[in-house]
């Protein structure tokens, strides 16, 4: 990708200006091309999924949701951004100043650096690194800093409250997220998510529909959309934000900006892990079946679509189930899920060593 | 064997299964909610909303200042002030209503013996600030034109149950 915008940036200088610029300059300005090219597209739909994810929480309970702002009430999240943009920043006389502002511009940035790696289609990823999966892993985890510095740097209760349930809660679905994404990548051999994909088209080639999920792996794809969920602090798994207990948990203290870019990141964490799902289990930017027709639609819309379909369930779980305790939510992820999927992952390894299946 | 089947149950996720589907079900049926600023539910006739002062066909204002209404209010929120008229009959020349101060009970529409103020059905009446709530004469004198047609509408088809 960042060579495609380079090549884009040296054809460009070349024929308006005459001058072919030096290399590393259109390197660069290639990098800062893709970055743009997914970052801002990636913001206007964090805002529209705050939008739908209303919408379809609003259709479930026989409402209808935002619909006075612009046609459809399409442009309600940009009227609520606004708003927000307007209002004062106010820190609280107790708080930790410095790490109060921090907090949710790392959350805001961690959830933007992840999607450096996803990749849109074949050799079309801003970086395709060999260890796309465990970068994932790695800024997935560090969203937790976010939240915690935001509950302690406030100096409120409500907060600190909030903010160790969340640390708690995402540290333990971290690691059964970790077990069953070792169990794809015994299956695949590589951590470049690229491969991961064309492994799946293999799959794809073999009849089996969208990749991974329709394989025996199916038990992980299940308990690995549940931990995204605790892992993004949806429903059910939303104890840190808890309404009706915490107020909003590591949020009470937030307004204005600070506020908007906490939202924003959760909202662009919780894309992430869609588009990861898809990545991992269906197929990313393949077609659902290996069927000609399909492969005229371009790759980054199947996987844009993919991530539209996660999106709508993780809307639809919201609307679908109450909140969890703390002692069953914890009891889930370390009795329930971190067995399960270790044993998985000696059942996947065990199977692929006893038929010499192991990737080469 | 209740072992057996709560941990199959609990294992293959059958509630959630069947929550999700009861909820799929419900994102395709109609919406209950009605779209509320330009889609209005029914109102009974008996609604009691926003106060009016009513004045006759002929244009004579039909309060006499009686004074019943202020009596009768149990959240004091109607001051009454009157004189004798030119022409000897008794009229109001202060009929003020704290609207923040109403709890809009309807006793002063049952008070009235002459029908003059009356709850109408305007419930659309909210403002930026606390001075525009407390009404006068005036301002109940123009909500009764306004509405004259939708009150008198209602009166009459309350009225065989009176």
């Amino acid at each position: 990708m960042v060579d495609l915008f380079t090549g884009l940036v040296v054809a460009l200088s070349t024929w308006l200006f005459g001058v072919e610029p030096s290399a590393w300059l259109a390197h660069l300005i290639g990098i800062i091309v893709a970055i743009l090219v997914v970052t801002l597209p990636l913001l206007i739909a964090v805002a529209m999924s705050v939008y739908a994810d209303r919408k379809i929480w609003a259709a479930m309970q026989m409402r209808r949701g935002p619909n006075v702002v612009g046609p459809f009430g399409l442009l309600q999240s940009f009227a609520d951004g606004l708003k927000l943009f307007l209002k004062e920043t106010i820190v609280p006389a107790g708080a930790n100043k410095g790490i109060f502002l921090l907090a949710p511009m790392i959350t805001f940035t961690l959830a933007l650096i992840g999607w450096a790696v996803i990749p849109w289609d074949e050799n079309m990823a801003i970086a395709n690194i060999n260890v796309g999966v465990l970068y994932l892993f790695a800024i997935s985890s560090l969203g937790v800093y976010g939240i915690i510095m935001s509950g302690w740097a406030s100096n409120s209760r409500y907060a600190f409250l909030g903010a160790l349930r969340s640390s708690a809660q995402m540290v333990s679905y971290e690691v059964s997220i970790g077990f069953i994404i070792v169990t794809v990548l015994l299956c695949v051999g590589s951590l470049n998510l690229t491969d991961i994909v064309n492994k799946q088209k293999e799959l794809l080639e073999l009849g089996v529909p969208f990749g991974f999920v329709f394989t025996p792996l199916f038990p992980m794809f299940v308990v690995f959309f549940i931990s995204a969920l605790a892992e993004t602090n949806r429903p059910p798994f939303d104890l840190p934000e808890a309404e009706a207990e915490l107020v909003a948990g590591y949020q009470v203290e937030y307004s204005s900006m600070a506020f908007a870019l906490f939202f924003l990141g959760e909202y662009a964490n919780i894309l992430l892990m869609c588009a990861m799902t898809s990545l991992l289990f269906f197929g990313g930017w393949l077609p659902p079946i290996d069927w000609a027709p399909l492969y005229w639609i371009p790759g980054p819309l199947w996987l844009i679509l993919k991530i539209c379909f996660f999106f709508f369930v993780f809307a639809w779980v919201k609307a679908a189930v109450p909140r969890y305790r703390y002692d069953q939510l914890m009891r889930l992820g370390w009795k329930v899920f971190l067995p399960l999927s270790l044993a998985w992952v000696f059942l996947t390894a065990g199977t692929l060593v006893l038929f010499d299946w192991l990737p080469a | 064997m209740t072992f057996l089947h709560h941990t199959i149950r609990s294992f293959f996720l059958i509630e959630f299964v069947k929550a999700m589907w009861l909820t799929l079900k419900y994102f395709f049926r109609p919406k209950a909610t009605i779209n509320y600023p330009y889609e209005k539910g029914p109102l009974s006739p008996r609604f009691r909303g926003e106060h009016a002062l009513r004045r006759y066909p002929n244009g004579e204002e039909r309060c006499i200042a009686c004074k019943l209404c202020e009596a009768i209010c149990p959240a004091l929120a109607i001051t009454i002030e009157a004189e004798p008229r030119d022409d000897g009959s008794r009229r109001t020349t202060r009929y003020d209503i704290d609207m923040t101060k109403c709890i809009y009970c309807g006793y002063c529409q049952e008070a009235c013996p002459v029908d003059a103020i009356v709850e109408g059905p305007n419930f659309e009446f909210a403002t930026e600030n606390r001075e525009e709530l407390i009404y006068n004469k005036d301002k109940l004198l123009a909500n009764g034109e306004r509405w004259e047609r939708e009150i008198a509408a209602n009166i009459a088809a309350d009225a065989p149950y009176r």
